[in-house]
């Protein structure tokens, strides 16, 4: 009977699964992977170079903190401010812009804060506040959550003010902040791709979007090869110089999802030097 | 109730049409935890064995410290696994991070403490029968482990089902080591967390159903095995 | 005839034994010669298994030496048998083989001697029963076997029929005098005067931690010499 058990183990023990392949690692957001966005370019790029491509999906900050550790082959993600600062850091470089969206302030169909009608965030923002939302934060130093502090920054609010009352940092990804926003009919701001793809809204709709401020660039960098001599310089190359060139571009604007568009290439759009 | 009438119909779905995408996640599932309990067996089983023998100063102490290892979160475990096998970590060089080597290596970590504490106290009692009779053989404690891990080989194989169960079932260090990278490091607990955050429950929940029944499958099979050979052990 | 390389006689002088102060054994000296059977017999507490244990170096002593002859290892040359059989979780022949293993025996070997001694003690047909489906008597006689299937020397039997009625009594009493005529030193303790009476050539009367009389059998149970041993045999001394 041992014996039968020794054979079960080695059937599960030589499968292929380990097997070596050409690849690289990206380190990237939540947003882009559970879009589907990946799920539709990597068998394109994969065809097209046989590069497998691994993609770690964090938020914004996780993933630059992987690049800087080396863990990944090039970074793509959403939250200037803080790309720039890696590349100034020394960590990857240059960044490029590939692709925009927006962002989308959801809540739920009843509307407390009374924001439906509006077209200006910071005004919007204000009367969450004063309504005491109840507003849900991601709180993990993603992109979005990034853009959000940015966001109640122009409105001119605090919302630490709030904390454990109505403004509620869930310190989690884009997916459970949602979860959570639907579970209490909270407010939260949301990226448009993860928005679309998620499944579990409940009565949350988007209340407010179109505002200039509400714009959500994503670059992409490769990790400084010379701080860490592993990374796949070629091969990671290769998907920067695809990603921003006409073929990557077009699919990227070939995805959608219930025929809505999810991301805007610009990757055209000459970046400063930095 | 939609939602998880839903759930078990899609879980019935997945299972016919054995969709190849699942199906590797379920392979890798049992991959990644089957090695890391056989790693874990290794290093648990001896280390067990061999504190249910031993008698020194400070051996209280390390029995407390495994019995506490016991609860070692996974996240806790994630994260030290990956601050050891990041490129920046001490192991970096062997470049293992977001790879199903990183996970069998966490999982082994988190488990063998497990597999320890549970073969000590299983294979303590046995000593304390087998002790004088084994001595008057000739065997000391050091010659009685195998001895004693033969005879204990039915409890064993509970504990080694508790080891694989926590590691099967474990989510927060495969997360972090593994990165939860499509077709190359995505296991059961991983996409069920996946889903779950996409909002898809239904889905979510129906790869949780796959999941338990694997995991009962397995027991199942082990106590078939226990059950034709437990009369050996009385 | 007397092998060469003998590890008997065994010389005990001045033995004592303390467990948490308290003197379980004190001042014992005697001597083991081969032979017929030596029976340790005394009431309950007197210290008879602590002496076995002690003899068989299961137990340090606290005071005085035990002594081997010859240049053996006396170690490999003795083997014991408990009151309550030990036995693995595992089939009647693998009981019998595993001491075996563990002496370093090759696996021919293992065998042909562990099927000799399940012959030798009536379980042959059982050989591939779990042992602890046995019973009481099959156990004590499967523990008797797997130690004689060692080739003992000395064999020491603590109290092998304490726990047994009285058909497995027999039985087991048979092999032991099998042993016995095979040239086997049997040491055994035990509180049956009338199985004492059968198996003794030589008798040890403990008492209270102290040796007080060894004698050959014959003499000790119809004229002997202390009044403690008087009194156990008449069945006044319990205690």
């Amino acid at each position: 009977m041992f014996r039968c058990l020794t054979l079960v183990m080695f059937a599960l023990l030589s499968l292929p699964a380990f097997a070596q392949e050409r690849s690289i690692t990206i380190a990237s957001t939540t947003s882009t992977e559970q879009s589907g966005l990946f799920g539709h370019l990597l068998p394109i790029f994969a065809r097209e170079t046989g590069i497998a491509v691994r993609v770690v999906a964090l938020g914004t900050g996780q993933a630059l903190n992987v690049g800087r550790r080396g863990d990944a082959d090039l970074v793509f993600v959403h939250d200037r401010a803080a790309e720039e600062r890696f590349v100034a850091d020394g960590a990857g470089g240059p960044r490029l812009h590939v692709m925009f969206n927006d962002f989308v302030l959801v809540g739920p169909a009843a509307d407390p804060a009374g924001i439906a009608s509006m077209r200006d965030t910071n005004e919007a923002l204000r009367r969450i506040a004063a309504a005491r939302g109840p507003f849900v934060s991601r709180g993990d130093r993603s992109g979005t959550h990034a853009a959000e502090l940015r966001l109640w920054q122009l409105a001119g609010v605090d919302p630490v003010a709030g904390r454990g009352a109505w403004y509620r940092e869930v310190g989690q990804g884009m997916g459970p902040a949602l979860n959570t926003a639907a579970a209490q009919g909270a407010y939260v701001l949301a990226d448009r791709g993860t928005w679309l793809a998620f499944r579990n809204r409940q009565d949350l709709r988007i209340l407010l979007e179109g505002d200039a401020r509400l714009f959500n660039q994503y670059g992409v960098m490769l990790v400084n090869p010379r701080r860490h001599p592993h990374v796949k310089v070629a091969d990671a190359q290769r998907f920067i110089d695809w990603i921003v060139a006409p073929a990557g571009q077009a699919a990227i604007a070939a995805y959608g999802i219930g025929g809505e568009q999810l991301f805007f290439p610009n990757a055209t759009v000459p970046e400063p030097v930095s | 109730m939609n939602d998880v009438n839903a759930a078990f119909a899609a879980a019935a779905g997945l299972i016919v049409d054995a969709d190849p995408a699942v199906l590797g996640i379920v392979m890798l599932s049992l991959q990644v935890s089957v090695c890391a309990v056989a790693i874990a067996a290794v290093i648990g089983l001896s280390l067990g064995a061999l504190l249910a023998v031993t008698r020194f100063p400070g051996r209280g102490a390390v029995v407390v410290a495994l019995n506490a290892l016991m609860g070692l979160p996974p996240v806790v475990c994630g994260l030290l696994v990956y601050l050891l096998l990041s490129r920046s970590g001490p192991l970096g060089q062997w470049g293992l991070l977001f790879t199903p080597s990183a996970m069998i290596f966490a999982q082994a970590v988190l488990i063998a403490p497990i597999l320890a504490a549970l073969t000590r106290q299983v294979l303590e009692s046995y000593w304390e029968e087998y002790a004088e009779q084994l001595r008057s053989f000739g065997a000391g404690p050091c010659r009685a482990v195998p001895t004693l891990l033969w005879d204990g080989r039915f409890a064993l194989l509970t504990v080694l089902l508790a080891g694989f169960g926590r590691a099967s079932a474990e989510v927060g260090a495969v997360m972090i080591v593994g990165g939860n990278i499509e077709g190359y490091t995505r296991v059961m607990t991983t996409a069920i967390a996946l889903e779950t955050s996409k909002g898809d429950l239904p889905l979510a929940l129906a790869l949780g159903i796959v999941l338990m029944a694997i995991v009962l499958g397995v027991n199942a099979a082990a106590h078939a095995l226990r059950g034709n050979a437990t009369r050996w052990a009385g | 005839m007397r092998a060469p390389d003998t590890i008997l006689p065994l010389t005990i002088e001045g033995l004592g034994f303390a467990r948490d102060g308290q003197p379980i054994l004190s001042g014992v000296s005697f001597i083991i010669d081969a032979g017929p059977p030596s029976i340790i017999i005394g009431p309950n507490g007197a210290g008879k298994s602590v002496l076995l244990r002690l003899l068989h170096g299961l137990l340090v002593p606290s005071a005085g030496t035990i002594q081997w002859s010859g240049i053996a290892d006396p170690r490999p040359r003795q083997a014991m048998v408990f009151q309550r059989p030990v036995l693995l979780r595992r089939s009647v022949l693998a009981n019998a083989t595993c001491p075996l293993a563990l002496a370093g025996l090759s696996r021919a070997e293992q065998l042909a001697r562990a099927h000799a001694a399940l012959e030798l003690v009536g379980l042959a047909a059982l050989a591939d029963r779990p042992a602890r489906s046995l019973s009481g008597g099959e156990q004590q006689r499967l523990a008797l076997g797997r130690a004689a299937a060692l080739r003992p020397e000395i064999l020491f039997l603590d109290e092998p029929c304490a726990s047994l009625d009285p058909a497995a009594t027999q039985a087991v009493e048979a092999i032991i005098a099998r042993l016995a005529t095979a040239g086997t030193k049997i040491v055994m303790t035990t509180h049956d005067l009338a199985q004492a009476r059968r198996l003794a050539g030589e008798a040890l009367f403990l008492h209270r931690g102290r040796l007080l009389e060894q004698s050959p059998a014959a003499r000790f149970f119809t004229d002997p010499a202390t009044s403690e041993a008087a009194a156990f045999l008449a069945g006044a001394l319990v205690w």
